[in-house]
């Protein structure tokens, strides 16, 4: 469960999240969507203090991870970090490592787990996300959609509570969208945890148990998928759907061909 | 006037003598430059660590502010005022070794910089500490980025260890000028002293390349 309750945070003079307030229930996925400067992500970076709130508190699971801009010492954060799995839209695979070796790495490192453990546990996980085949190679040579799924099972090999989803999908070309998302619903439906910032409203619809419309660092409205998407209450939330829906349709619409600037020009040229 | 490189051929022992404690004081103080230059380029990531950061800040830039000679005489002239009378030889590696450290912090900083900051919160997000992020995920991608810059600082080592003759020490450069003082051949014993210091660089440089090129096979 995470629990955000007032939360501020400000980058320099301008103040990206106020007085923000949500809750993540046990074994649901809480969709957070807004358009860009919304401060979508920053709240989701301020869920494992990759951010630090200024105000307000943060739990993950009843402990208190950040309060009042102060946040666990060291040794406890990290910890609680172990058990809060983190997905970037960069992926942020180690180049350095290989597949499996993203895997497993952090068992090892943290856990302390036995090399040859941990290698089993990253194989199931990669067979898991698909990626059975691709645990020798090194990740420069994975497709955006292979390494996310790759970056997914890192987290997972943490054997977290709680998944945060940055944008997962934004980085990826459209066609290797779906993989990742796949991968993400198969999560949420065996029970995991799961605060996803996204512009998937598909993905959103049909996963989410609940949707949380951010804009100018506040929530504007929540509820579940079918209120949000068929009958906003706020005017932002329609303006936001809106705007994508006709964003989604200019892109599928064959643009309107510009004048031929040849034939501004005079006959006898 | 004719050139006589007869001077050159006896003196060889010696001045092959004096390459090995050239190349001796240079991996002593590339050590020394190493460590140091690792521990401060991580202390200068971060200025919120305030006495640290300004001891390290100011170290490198006193050092790179000030000539080197002037703080190998410091070392050896200079500490004996307080009683500290370190060996000759120490006095050469410890002073290269500081100097050559300060320019290695800088390269140090400016590879782990250019870094991808989503390598290190990644590494933390899955509950590594700040230490442990660094060892498994930072450093060993940034050491591949060092590698060009650190050839130039092993060459500019080697060739700044002739100043160590200033302090006794037997090195190529020393032993150069002794076989001069007798033979008063100096045309020609500078020149083989100045191949032998090519032919270390050289040699540094391929052993770099060697390695760079190495590290960026086992990638893929």
């Amino acid at each position: 469960m995470i629990e955000i309750r007032n939360v501020y945070k400000s980058f320099g003079s301008t103040d990206v999240l106020k007085d923000v307030s949500m809750t993540v229930q046990p074994s649901r996925t809480t969709v957070v969507i807004g358009p860009s400067g919304s401060g979508k992500s920053t709240l989701l970076r301020c869920c494992n203090v990759l951010e630090t709130a200024d105000r307000g508190e943060i739990r993950i699971n009843g402990r208190s991870i950040i309060k009042d801009g102060m946040p666990l010492p060291d040794k406890e954060l990290n910890a609680l970090r172990a058990e809060t799995g983190m997905v970037f839209q960069s992926f942020n695979l180690f180049p350095h490592m290989t597949t499996v070796e993203n895997v497993m790495r952090a068992p090892v490192v943290v856990r302390r787990m036995p090399k040859a453990e941990a290698r089993a546990l990253a194989m199931d996980l990669l067979r898991k996300v698909g990626l059975g085949d691709k645990a020798d190679v090194y990740p420069s040579t994975l497709s955006g959609g292979q390494k996310q799924r790759a970056a997914i099972a890192r987290a997972l090999a943490m054997k977290p509570k709680v998944m945060l989803f940055d944008e997962p999908t934004s980085a990826l070309d459209p066609e290797l969208v779906g993989e990742v998302l796949q991968v993400m619903k198969t999560l949420a439906e065996e029970g995991m945890t799961m605060m996803v910032v996204t512009h998937e409203m598909g993905f959103a619809r049909e996963v989410a148990d609940t949707v949380v419309v951010m804009a100018d660092g506040r929530i504007v409205e929540s509820g579940p998928p079918d209120q949000i998407f068929t009958n906003p209450t706020q005017e932002r939330t329609r303006g936001f759907l809106r705007a994508l829906v006709d964003g989604h349709l200019a892109g599928a619409r064959p643009q309107v061909t510009a004048p031929d600037p040849l034939a501004a020009l005079p006959d006898d040229h | 006037m004719t050139l006589d490189f007869a001077p050159v051929w006896e003196g060889l022992p010696e001045l092959l003598k004096g390459a090995v404690v050239t190349i001796e004081v240079t991996a002593a103080a590339f050590l020394l430059s190493g460590v140091l230059g690792l521990l401060v380029g991580i202390i200068r990531l971060n200025p919120a660590r305030r006495f640290l950061y300004g001891l390290a800040t100011g170290y490198v830039a006193f050092i790179r502010g000030t000539p080197l000679l002037v703080q190998l005489f410091l070392l050896f002239f200079g500490l004996p005022q307080f009683g500290i009378l370190l060996p000759a030889t120490l006095c050469g590696v410890i002073g290269l070794g500081i100097y050559s450290g300060s320019y290695v912090s800088e390269v140090v900083r400016g590879a782990i910089q250019s870094l991808d900051r989503g390598q290190m919160e990644a590494a933390r997000s899955l509950g590594m500490s700040y230490r442990e992020a660094m060892w498994e995920v930072v450093l060993p991608q940034a050491f591949r980025r060092m590698l060009p810059p650190l050839g130039n600082e092993t060459i500019a080592l080697i060739k700044n260890s002739a100043l160590v003759s200033l302090l006794t020490i037997d090195d190529v450069m020393r032993e150069g000028q002794r076989i001069i003082s007798t033979s008063f051949r100096a045309l020609e014993v500078y020149l083989a002293v100045a191949v032998i210091y090519f032919i270390l660089t050289n040699a540094a440089t391929q052993v770099l390349r060697v390695i760079e090129r190495r590290m960026t096979v086992e990638r893929g």
